[in-house]
């Protein structure tokens, strides 16, 4: 489903962010992506989200070579990862509901068949109470599950979090994963950058080790 | 646990997003309305800052706006006196009455001429002396000093160069003394009301860059304080599109406002006008009315500052928009 084939990433002020990195990630897995700050980690999402482009080597997402993805496809291609970050990027002069409904109004889906999804995508994260709050009343790790509910509503094959218990207590944190392996558990291919190593040794799933650019250990199954 | 609330689900659950032409179309159709109601609503809840913005579109608007209104009146004006320019003839002493009777004739038969009204000096004695007031000066003279005099007055559809020319044919008739044509400060006016439009014309466009201008610096703040929301709203797949669409609606919105408020300064200042106007028409004897923007004209300005807020939006947004991206 992704595959990194001897990716490089070198930043204009000459530092290397990846060196020849090779990952395989199959249909369907959930990989942990770990390291120290600085290894890599956010790099590599970047990549996928096409936030970037790699120096050097090929990105390959669900048969689809990045490269080949021009300016104007990025939008369509963003629309098909779900997305969750540390710090949530919600927007705070909306409710939850119309946070989470951003990507449905995005691709055009109608009023009812909007509702109903997010409602819905509320309901898997435990928040359907909370759809007219303000996220700015709800706690952290309520705002981290906000953020999820955004990120799976238009049912993206993949799904992408970038340190989603970054400020969480462990209680939260491992609240947090389960609900990733639960969207894995119906098919969604997930990859979670985390350097949270107690919490994910914890989960039995493979772990992808990055340090200071370059692959440690688990590139493939 | 959260997560255990999940049911297991068919694997289409994690198909993309529909695609079809059709749904597309609708989709944009509902951004638009979306980001019209959406841009209408924030425009709205800020009145304060909204209010200046209008006033100072209304403004440089009505001003070019207004002075060449102004302009269409006067013009009005001097075309009821442009069109009989009447030719005076003074004709020499020696012709008589009779003769000089015959000559009116023969000049109202001429091509050119609408009409040719004969005075006799004793006539125009008459009327100068009941007219005057120099009734006791004239009684003293001993012999009558007018001439002869014979009015000529061109078809009205001579325009300035064949009623000069015909002056001159006049002129040319050895009985005539003189031949007087009082154009002269027509085309004066008519040069300064040239002048006038092209100043009009000047002021306008640099006003109208100075909107546009102005409705772009107030779109780039827009976007400077909704730069969290684009980044997030780029990083869940909005196109550039989606993104830019209610920033030009807030344009629009803008310049309708301000092109309906000038709209409404130009026609208060037509009221103000319109009474201490009619009163001066009634003084000189004139049906004149003071010609205000009309319906038509209204809609024009509301629709021009629209196209000027829709163009400073544009500007703005393709400037700096594209430089917010998620870092």
């Amino acid at each position: 489903m992704i595959t990194f084939d001897r990716v490089s990433k070198r930043y204009k002020e000459g530092h290397d962010a990846l060196r020849e990195i090779s990952i395989h990630i199959e249909r369907e897995e959930l990989v942990f992506l770990t390291g120290h700050s600085g290894a890599g980690k956010s790099t590599l999402l970047r990549l996928l989200m096409l936030m970037d482009r790699p120096t050097r080597g090929q990105v390959t997402v669900d048969g689809q070579n990045l490269a080949k993805i021009r300016p104007r496809a990025i939008p369509a291609h963003r629309r098909n990862i779900g997305v969750v970050f540390q710090n949530h990027q919600l927007l705070f002069d909306r409710t939850v509901f119309d946070n989470v409904a951003l990507p449905l109004v995005i691709a055009g889906y109608d009023h009812r068949e909007t509702g109903r999804r997010v409602r819905a995508a509320l309901d898997k994260v435990g928040l359907l109470s909370r759809e007219h709050a303000q996220p700015i009343t709800l706690s952290g790790g309520e705002q981290q599950r906000v953020g999820i509910a955004r990120a799976v509503v238009g049912k993206p094959k993949i799904l992408l979090a970038d340190e989603p218990t970054g400020n969480l207590d462990p209680a939260l944190s491992a609240e947090i994963m389960n609900l990733f392996e639960a969207f894995n558990q119906v098919g969604v291919t997930v990859l979670i950058a985390s350097h949270d190593l107690a919490l994910i040794s914890r989960l039995q799933h493979r772990i992808v080790t990055l340090r200071d650019g370059c692959l440690v250990s688990g590139g493939s199954q | 646990m959260i997560g255990r609330r999940e049911t297991p689900r068919r694997k289409e659950s994690a198909r993309p997003s529909r695609a079809g032409v059709l749904n597309r179309f609708s989709a944009w159709i509902q951004h638009h309305r979306l980001s019209a109601a959406d841009s209408l609503v924030r425009v709205l809840d800020n009145p304060g800052s909204s209010l200046m913005t209008w006033l100072v579109i209304g403004i440089a608007l009505a001003l070019p706006v207004g002075l060449n209104v102004a302009l269409d009146n006067v013009s009005q004006v001097s075309a009821r006196w442009d069109s009989p320019a009447q030719i005076s003839l003074f004709l020499q002493d020696g012709v008589s009455s009779d003769r000089a009777q015959e000559l009116g004739a023969d000049m109202a038969a001429q091509k050119d001429v609408a009409e040719a009204r004969f005075i006799s000096r004793e006539e125009a004695l008459e009327e100068f002396r009941s007219l005057s007031g120099f009734a006791d000066v004239l009684a003293n003279l001993q012999e009558n000093p007018l001439p002869n005099v014979i009015l000529v007055t061109p078809l009205p559809t001579l325009d300035e160069t064949a009623v000069l020319l015909l002056r001159t044919e006049l002129q040319d008739n050895p009985e005539v003394a003189e031949a007087v044509l009082d154009m002269e400060w027509l085309q004066r006016l008519n040069t300064l009301m040239e002048l006038s439009r092209r100043i009009v014309l000047a002021v306008g466009g640099m006003l109208v860059i100075g909107v546009l201008l102005i409705l772009g610096n107030t779109i780039r703040l827009a976007i400077e304080s909704r730069r969290d929301e684009i980044v997030i709203v780029k990083l869940v797949g909005g196109s550039n599109g989606f993104v830019r669409r209610p920033f030009l609606y807030t344009g629009l919105w803008y310049g309708v406002g301000g092109g309906a408020l000038a709209a409404i300064l130009v026609s208060t200042a037509l009221w103000f006008l319109e009474e201490p106007i009619g009163q001066l028409a009634l003084l000189y004897e004139s049906a004149f009315h003071l010609s205000g923007l009309g319906l038509m004209g209204a809609l024009n300005l509301v629709i021009l500052g629209g196209l000027l807020g829709l163009g400073g939006a544009w500007l703005a947004v393709a400037r700096h928009l594209v430089h917010i991206e998620p870092q």
